[in-house]
């Protein structure tokens, strides 16, 4: 195994670093439920998925998902979840997200490609946990990134415990 | 104790219909509906294209009883209780795959895809009189199928599956025959569960009035994405007794079907596509028939826990009670097969699902929500012992109007009074309440 250079090593570390504070400030804004501030995060042909559970390497082409956003549809489900007459999360649920091991796994140009795991909390009347592995595209934006294509894949066989994936996860 | 009247209260002269809340509340109705609803009664177990291949199979749990569904070697489909003959492990611990044997992991007998018994290890150590042609998986009693849906019956008395389906056939074809060369489950399913009765999830996918509330924000995001243009479709829709407790709500198109109407949500690109969809429609099934399949919403309970909902798109929703206050659910997309994996009909398709259905959708969870605050609402049911289910009793009925929850709730009363079905109602249900009640004392 060679050694790669020390400035190619700090580079790598100073992207990893700026990913994981980009995800904790987007954790950030989900639990607070400042979900129009979310939105923001997203290029204009962003995707959103979440794979059905028994099929977790699902793509929206060929399988029924979760979910599977285009960018219009973000936009339609945080103007829903936004809206009073969303039942399932009005009053809203209270979430704690938990995010680790954040790997990046490429880079090319502008787009750093990334995974991190999670642990979403939810509570309401009960309390449930919702965790799995992200996998992100991210386009830097100034010192900052983009989201470009965000999929949460789930690490349980149902949704039996859960009821419903009424939260962004 | 009487269900009729006593616990389902059908009073045609008055137009009341009432249920009596611990019908899902009892653990001891629950477990008499397992003996007399699910051990009597055709349950719905998948549809054959999840197994299109000789040895695939899935896994099942169907009114409580673990099943093998599957193709065996030779191609015919059969179905397995998933325990092992020996001494009870679980046989399959897969939720799907394909298989020549299934070993049990726990001493090792394996048995074939016919679920024939072809090793028990150390077969030496059993008797000359042991005979291992008593220790073959066991089959249900029947299982039968419709156009690919495939059902169970743990009764070996059972009428057949088809007169069983009686008049829910033509609804079953009207989903079935939107497809040139046959319809499939689409891969990936939507596994989720609702902290309420099972009946209630019934009532919820057959009930047309909840949709403007539940749903305002559904209804807004469509009219957001320029569709939801016949502004009275939900309203003006008819809800009908099949017979056997199957009922239907028929009303015209309220959003973009895949099959055939389109709105803007699906894009100016699939304008023709759509078009020429609903043409090759009519082409094979006659200019009435055609556009009856294409433009009209179907939500279609198959007596006692099939949801066939085709709509933004179609779903295949199996209820499976799991407690008094519990069900689990289990729904697909039902999808023609000449859709292709990748095409731009199937990912509209899924698209078009994903807006209302499933546990991420912009709908049911909002359903899921409604179902279990009235599940919560029923630990006052000592005081409070009522639901209401009279709407459209002195009208014909339309789709807003519960005529198809009555059918389920008369069928469910006169099952588990040993009656079997009730007379199918055909027709207005309580003409004479559509006068005013007589005040005392005034002459009219």
């Amino acid at each position: 195994m060679t050694v790669a250079p020390a400035a190619d090593r700090l580079a790598r570390h100073a992207l990893r670093l700026d990913v994981e504070e980009f995800l904790y400030a987007e954790a950030a804004l989900l639990d607070a439920w400042r979900l129009d501030d979310w939105f923001a995060l997203f290029t204009a042909d962003a995707r959103y998925e979440v794979p059905s559970t028994d099929l977790p390497s699902g793509e929206p082409a060929t399988a029924l998902m979760l979910i599977s956003d285009t960018h219009a549809m973000i936009a339609a489900r945080v103007k829903r979840l936004n809206s009073r007459k969303a039942h399932r999360e009005f009053p809203w649920s209270r979430t704690r997200r938990i995010i680790g091991n954040v790997r990046i796994l490429a880079e090319s140009g502008e787009e750093a490609e990334a995974t991190a795991n999670f642990a979403v909390y939810r509570s309401r009347r009960d309390v449930s946990v919702y965790m799995g592995q992200y996998r992100y595209r991210l386009v830097r934006d100034g010192d900052t990134f983009k989201i470009r294509f965000r999929r949460a894949e789930l690490d349980l066989e149902t949704l039996d415990s859960h009821g419903t994936l009424s939260i962004i996860l | 104790m009487g269900y009729r009247d006593e616990l389902v209260v059908d009073d045609r002269q008055n137009g009341l219909f009432r249920v009596n809340r611990t019908l899902m509340t009892s653990p001891d109705v629950y477990r008499l509906e397992q003996a007399t609803l699910f051990d009597h009664y055709w349950l719905y177990v998948g549809h054959d294209s999840e197994i299109p291949r000789p040895g695939d199979f899935v896994r099942r749990t169907v009114g409580g009883r673990p099943l093998i569904f599957l193709r065996d070697s030779a191609g015919t489909v059969r179905m397995h209780f998933n325990t092992c003959t020996h001494r009870g492990a679980t046989l399959c611990r897969e939720d799907a795959g394909n298989t020549r044997l299934f070993q049990c992991f726990y001493h090792a007998w394996s048995f074939d895809t016919t679920g024939k018994l072809v090793v028990t290890p150390g077969a030496e150590a059993y008797s000359p009189r042991f005979d291992r042609g008593l220790y073959n998986l066991v089959a249900p009693a029947r299982c039968g199928s419709y156009r690919g849906l495939w059902f169970v019956n743990y009764d070996a008395e059972a009428v057949d599956l088809p007169s069983y389906l009686g008049n829910a056939i033509e609804y079953l074809d009207l989903v079935m025959d939107q497809a040139a060369d046959g319809m499939r489950i689409v891969k990936g399913a939507h596994l989720y569960s609702v902290n309420a009765n099972w009946k209630l999830m019934v009532e919820n996918s057959i009930d047309g009035y909840h949709a403007p509330t539940v749903h305002a924000t559904y209804v807004d995001f469509v009219k957001d994405s320029g569709g939801g243009q016949r502004k009275a479709a939900l309203a003006s829709g008819r809800g009908i007794d099949l017979g056997n407790g199957h009922s239907v709500i028929e009303s015209p198109a309220a959003w973009a079907r895949p099959i055939a109407y389109w709105e803007p949500f699906f894009g100016e690109d699939a304008r023709d596509e759509i078009e020429q969809k609903l043409a090759r429609l009519i082409d094979r099934h006659g200019e009435q028939r055609g556009r009856r399949m294409a433009d009209t919403f179907r939500n279609l309970l198959i007596f006692p826990n099939l949801i066939i909902n085709d709509v933004a798109a179609i779903t295949v929703r199996r209820i499976e009670p799991t407690a008094p206050g519990h069900h689990s659910l289990q729904a697909w997309a039902l999808a023609p097969a000449e859709e292709l994996e990748g095409s731009a009909a199937l990912q509209r398709r899924l698209d078009s699902f994903l807006t209302f259905l499933g546990p991420g959708g912009f709908a049911s969870p909002d359903d899921v929500e409604a179902l279990e605050s009235c599940q919560r609402g029923f630990a006052a049911v000592r005081e409070v012992q009522w639901s209401d289910i009279s709407r459209g009793m002195a009208t014909t009925a339309g789709s807003q109007d519960e005529l198809q929850i009555r059918t389920f709730w008369r069928a469910y009363a006169s099952v588990m009074d040993g009656a079997g079905f009730p007379q199918r109602v055909d027709g207005i249900e309580a003409p004479e309440a559509a006068q005013a009640p007589v005040e005392a004392g005034v002459t009219r």
